[in-house]
């Protein structure tokens, strides 16, 4: 399981459009190789078909696709856009925080939603990570190393 | 047994983020009741006296059986809990 670590994050990111930030997070877990390419155009692709309802709360999306598309490892990516970016959600819009969720199969994919939930749960933290600077911030924020 | 089930467009990971969080909602308001998470094409066919999702998803599902329950930040349990309460009574 991989859960924001250093190579899977990256702050003040240029994204014009919906697809761009969901490509960006995606290219994260492709280029840490825990995703195969295919995985990335399935999550570009569920936004075109399924809306965005991934966008889960204010501020917050999390593009995924499903465990056969190509995920090698239970793993959650994060970038953060300079500029937020609309995403067409009636009530969560515009996005900043983007989390990109390599779905697995296996027991860890639990694991890592529930260490999602555990941050995202607390609207405190929320605030801190539209503030951090650099990827000790975040590690402190999760408590992890 | 109360029947509930959390819908979102894969049923892989928004779903069982929002059925985790019903689940402790639940506990709260000490309710017993079967949680699932599914996609939004499977719901269709199933008849569970609840189901919660999004508002846009809601209106694929408009005409279903089932209660419907709208959620949008599926992280606030507090407006879980509204939503269910206001359903529920």
């Amino acid at each position: 399981m991989k859960f924001l670590d250093k190579s899977l994050v990256a702050l003040d990111v240029n994204a014009n459009s919906p697809e761009e930030a969901i490509r960006e997070t995606g290219k994260l877990l492709y280029e840490s190789e825990l995703v195969e390419d295919s995985y990335v155009e399935a999550m570009v692709n569920s936004f075109n078909e399924n809306g965005p309802y991934f966008v889960l709360a204010p501020n917050i999306a999390m593009p995924h696709a499903r465990p056969e598309d190509g995920v090698k490892e239970a793993c959650v990516s994060f970038i953060r856009l300079k500029e937020p970016v609309r995403f067409g959600h009636d009530s969560n819009d515009p996005v900043q925080l983007v989390f990109g969720l390599g779905a697995s199969s296996s027991d860890e994919h639990l694991s890592v939603l529930q260490k999602l939930m555990g941050l995202l749960g607390d609207p405190a933290n929320i605030d801190k990570l539209l503030e951090v600077n650099n990827h000790d911030e975040i590690n402190h924020i999760i408590g992890g190393n | 047994m109360m029947k509930i089930l959390c819908v979102c467009g894969l049923g892989q990971g928004t779903s069982l983020i929002l059925r985790m969080n019903v689940e402790t909602v639940l506990r709260e308001m000490g309710i017993d009741a079967e949680v699932e998470n599914t996609d939004v094409s499977s719901a269709a066919a199933e008849s569970p006296d609840y189901i919660i999702t999004s508002n846009e998803l809601s209106q694929s599902l408009e005409g279903h059986s089932s209660k419907i329950v709208i959620v949008n930040n599926y992280f606030d349990t507090e407006e879980i809990k509204t939503a269910l309460e206001a359903n529920m009574n």
